[in-house]
């Protein structure tokens, strides 16, 4: 930082609590009208493609918030997928006046601004950022809408039983595969210790762990082929996903289907526009949107003209948790009246807030500021857009196991 | 384990690590030639990728086909870019060389990421998804397609440099510098043509690779770092060695991630690397520095 | 220390007074961005010393410097995690640890004749080989990473690494300021001479009877043994580790850029360094915010059109120049 904004910011500071002090009923007044955000986001970097999808949301949530009677006021940073820069842009925002930070999709990132927010009693809002330790470390001053790994895991193995009773598929193997990153492994640490009680009626066979940084998974998918599961069980990421499915497909390796307990990947715009009619058909169970919220269609509708060359079905997910995110803030900024941090932070650990974006039970947390009771839905690519299928209040469309050969699909 | 899939994953590691190893090349011809350490390898093998993949989406040609105007378009920056920038670094230390090309890799990936975007972009050609079965084994259309044009460039590339008076002239300064400048050749246009060279070799490659593999800015480093593994353990300077070493690299990280766990293939390259460094440091088929 | 003091002149002790003064008295006026972006920088100029020694005095180009931090951080972050063993401990085995994989670097490449280019690949592979090692272990989190819990009842406990901004810069305070004591003392000791021969010209070095194993070994392990303590505190600070992320090719390129551009070899030249180019990021951020662009990813560019500029205009470092400059230029540091 340069000697020139030193004294500046400084002088700032010290104008405005003078001007705090000889104005404080204006300030409370003034307080009450809007509050101040800091969304802290990846948009460069390896978590880049992630990190943008969440950007566009949080660039169309004021006017929706606005018009549901929250105001609040945004402040974009980007992380660069670097928790260095995550730390001191957190410093930097909170200096600047704001009031709570919504973010920051990389567990490393969050975990370093939840050490400043903590120690400076500004309210952390996590959008995503499935890491466990998140919400185990003892942090006050942290919210986590997100489920853990755990929680995916576990509400996505449940639903497995769920889509093979509904389509009446009784796959006997199955083959785990994952990418060896942070998300990865976690989902892979919740399986090992959660599937062999799930009850599921097929035998998992083995569990491959692939580096995500690899430049193409042709050994990987001849592995598994070597295996001759039915039910190939994935966690990947965007690229990923592509190479597997493009792969097996010149592999003519065709499983019952590909089905992910709980993973991004499977519907990422470019995971269509590569695969074409080859992206149809893969499942997977997470925490999805609900067509039938107020919210949300007020949110698809204030997105399409904004990004005419995305499309919200696909980007649903992140926009919808980065929303939720800004609404939980907003809601416990109504509730408290203040910008204070702690009552900030205790109205929003009380939240209760029954008109959101996700399917699912109302926005609430727990001891620890995890709101456990978030649910995952079965959702297929069908068309190449994510289609709900399961729990049938909820679906569009009835689910296909198993999934169609790969010859003879236009 | 039937002997099939083995054979299988040998052969698609066979054909992926022939177009690594025409990647590899240009860093040896570089390297070999004008002492220059490209840390930016990658890099640019990146901005290949793209090109090839903004001409197939825009004139719907096959990257096999673009392959030589990329190629020859490189070969007018490489040399450009050595009479300008590189050459008042070629006698330098070599970490400012280093600096610099970290600095312009750097400048490239961040270039890309905001002219592109951070997805991946995907060349999808009407044949990606297709694969020749012989017998129980599968063979990528795409992979066999870039393998055999990668072995014919690089013949091309070795008959120039064994039948052509420029390229017997490069190899004289590269084997003996200050010979070469005594015999009279002009040391500072042949470098040129040499960064050129190595460059074009990258730009052909990064087309090969958009076959298959997907664009995206993240990849650079990851590329520059394979060129170097392959070029080191194929042996610097030897051009048959840079494609040996990238076959043996291609094949090791297939079987290794076939055999143990995928995600501790690259741990398998690495300690070959160290290996030989170690043990063989002019590699396979370098000749003693 | 005391000649070292002595050995300066008038002009130069004023500066270094001022400077330590302003640096120690900087909590009082800065705020927590700034104290945390001084932290950053004064942690900076701590690591980059240490690969100052190795590659600026002794000549020996190591690119996989994340390697000792990573180690260092995870020894201690371990120790503490499953032994409740504190990092004023745990920095000892720390060190060992990271003494032990620079000597096998070393080792590998001295006794081998691997120089340069070649050696630097050496520490590249090192480091990938490690990260991926760790991505891969169990008890240390695996790619899922380690993670310190915060336990707000221990926060006084200064000896443990629990504490505030303050605590964390005054420590990186301390961490930089014994770098350059430390630098200035051996490139004045006899060690430091033999590195100079040996990096100038090793045969030349050699033939006068400077054993050059032991000068290069010694270069590495002190370098190796100084990175493993920022390692311990950048654990401390982040209270999470990824193998990923500390192993990372990228923080091994950052880690040299201070003494690059501050000037290779110099004592001062990593604290200048990392003077110039940690405020430089955040200056861009800030002003890629001002101007409005919105494109992730032109900071980035920013600073590598910097580090071109710079090694192409300045080549042997800011640090000469700017001392040339400030009149305080003529002897060595």
């Amino acid at each position: 930082m340069s000697r020139k904004t030193m004294p500046t910011s400084r002088r700032r500071v010290l104008a405005g609590a003078t001007a705090s002090l000889l104005a404080a009923p204006a300030i409370v007044r003034a307080q009450a009208k809007a509050l101040k955000l800091a969304v802290f986001l990846p948009r460069s970097g390896y978590l880049a493609p992630a990190g943008q999808s969440c950007h566009r949301g949080a660039l169309i949530a004021p006017r929706v918030l606005a018009d549901f009677g929250y105001q609040v006021e945004l402040v974009h940073v980007d992380i660069e997928s670097n928790p260095d820069v995550a730390r001191t842009q957190c410093e930097r925002v909170i200096n600047d006046g704001i009031n709570a930070i919504v973010g920051a999709f990389d567990s490393a990132s969050t975990l370093a601004m939840a050490q400043v927010c903590e120690q400076r009693q500004v309210p952390l809002v996590v959008n995503i950022a499935a890491a466990p330790q998140l919400t185990e470390q003892g942090y006050k001053f942290l919210a986590r809408n997100f489920p853990t790994g755990g929680q995916l895991v576990t509400n996505g193995l449940k639903l497995i039983q769920d889509l093979l009773d509904a389509t009446k598929v009784a796959p006997k193997t199955a083959v785990f595969l994952h990418a060896n990153d942070t998300f990865g492994t976690a989902q892979r640490q919740a399986m090992d210790k959660i599937f062999p009680t799930a009850g599921l009626p097929f035998r998992l066979l083995e569990s491959i762990s692939y580096d995500p940084k690899a430049q193409d998974l042709s050994v990987e998918v001849t592995k598994i082929r070597a295996l001759n599961p039915e039910l190939v069980l994935v966690v990947t990421r965007a690229a990923d996903a592509i190479k597997l499915v493009r792969d097996m497909v010149r592999q003519h390796f065709e499983p019952m289907g590909i089905v992910s307990p709980g993973s991004p990947g499977l519907y990422d715009e470019e995971f269509y526009q590569a695969l074409g009619p080859f992206s149809d058909y893969p499942i997977y169970n997470i925490p999805w949107v609900n067509p039938k919220a107020k919210l949300l269609q007020a949110l698809e509708a204030a997105y399409k003209p904004a990004n005419p060359n995305f499309r919200f079905a696909v980007e649903c997910f992140n926009v919808g948790f980065t929303f939720e995110a800004l609404l939980i803030a907003a809601d416990g900024f109504k509730r408290a009246g203040t910008t204070t941090g702690p009552e900030l932070m205790k109205a929003i650990r009380a939240t209760g807030i029954a008109e959101h974006v996700m399917i699912g039970p109302p926005i609430k947390f727990d001891e620890k500021g995890q709101n456990v009771s978030i649910p995952s839905a079965v959702v297929q690519n069908r068309n190449r857009t994510p289609t709900v299928v399961l729990p049938a209040s909820a679906a569009t469309m009835t689910p296909v196991l198993p999934m169609p050969g790969w010859q003879g699909r236009t | 384990m039937t002997w099939s899939i083995y054979l299988n994953v040998v052969i698609q590691g066979v054909f992926t690590g022939l177009v690594y190893g025409l990647m590899a090349l240009g860093l040896s011809v570089i390297f070999g030639v004008v002492r220059v350490v490209n840390f930016a390898h990658g890099e640019f093998a990146v901005v290949a990728m793209y090109v090839a993949f903004l001409l197939f989406r825009a004139l719907g040609l096959d990257p096999l086909v673009t392959m030589l105007p990329i190629a020859a378009l490189f070969f007018i920056v490489g040399f450009a870019l050595q009479a300008t920038l590189i050459n008042s670094f070629v006698g330098r230390p070599e970490h400012d060389q280093f600096i610099l090309l970290v600095g312009i890799a750097i400048i490239v990936l961040n270039g890309l990421l905001v002219l592109f975007g951070p997805d991946a972009r995907p060349a999808n050609l009407p044949y990606a998804f297709d694969s020749y079965a012989i017998g129980p084994v599968f063979i990528d259309k795409v992979r066999i397609y870039s393998a055999v044009a990668a072995l014919a460039i690089a013949s091309g590339l070795f008959a120039f440099f064994r039948y052509t008076a420029t390229g017997t002239a490069i190899r004289a300064c590269a084997d003996n510098l200050t010979g070469a400048a005594v015999v009279g050749l002009n040391v500072k246009r042949l470098y040129a043509i040499t960064f050129g060279i190595g460059l074009a070799c990258v730009g052909a490659a990064g087309a090969l690779m958009v076959t298959i593999a997907d664009a995206a800015p993240s990849l650079g480093p990851a590329y520059t770092l394979l060129a170097f593994i392959i070029v080191i353990v194929g042996g610097l300077g030897s051009m048959a060695g840079a494609l040996v070493g990238g076959l043996l690299i291609g094949v090791s990280e297939a079987l290794s991630g076939f055999l143990i766990e995928p995600s501790m293939k690259s741990m398998f390259s690495f300690a070959l690397l160290i290996a030989v460094l170690v043990l063989r440091p002019r590699g396979l088929m370098g000749r003693r520095a | 220390m005391i000649e070292l003091w002595r050995g300066l002149e008038p002009r130069q002790r004023g500066l270094l007074l001022g400077l330590i003064v302003a640096l120690v008295a900087a909590p009082v006026v800065a705020d927590r961005y700034l104290l945390s972006v001084l932290t950053l920088i004064l942690y900076f100029a701590y690591v980059g010393q240490a690969w100052n020694l190795m590659m600026g005095f002794a000549g020996q180009l190591s690119l996989g410097h994340a390697l000792y931090v990573g180690l260092g951080a995870y020894v201690a972050a371990l120790l503490w995690f499953w032994f409740g063993i504190g990092p004023w401990l745990g920095v000892f085995a720390a060190v060992a640890v990271a003494m032990a994989a620079g000597a096998i670097v070393g080792w590998l490449g001295f006794r081998f004749g691997v120089e340069g280019v070649y050696f630097a690949l050496l520490t590249i592979a090192a480091a990938e080989f490690t990260r991926v090692a760790f991505d891969h272990l169990g008890f240390a989190g695996g790619s899922g990473g380690l993670f310190l819990p915060y336990e707000e009842r221990r926060l006084g406990e200064w000896w443990n690494l629990r504490g505030g901004q303050l605590l964390f810069y005054y420590l990186a305070l301390f961490l930089a300021a014994g770098g350059v004591v430390l630098a200035a003392r051996l490139a004045r000791s006899r060690l430091g001479y033999h590195w100079l021969a040996v990096r100038e010209d090793e045969r030349a070095a050699r033939s006068l009877g400077i054993d050059a194993f032991r000068a290069k070994m010694t270069a590495v392990l002190v370098s190796s043994g100084m990175t493993a303590v920022g390692g311990v505190f950048y654990a401390f600070y982040y209270n999470n580790l990824f193998p990923g992320q500390i192993f990372d090719i990228g923080r091994s390129i950052e880690l040299l850029l201070a003494p690059i551009v501050g000037g290779l070899g110099t004592v001062f030249g990593p604290v200048v360094g990392a003077f110039i180019l940690t405020p430089l990021g955040e200056g861009l951020i800030a002003l890629t915010q001002r101007l409005g662009i919105d494109a992730p990813g032109v900071k980035a560019i920013f600073y590598g059109l910097t580090l071109v500029v710079i090694i192409y205009v300045r080549p042997s470092g800011v640090w000469p120049w700017l001392a040339r400059l400030l009149g305080v230029g003529g002897r060595a540091p």
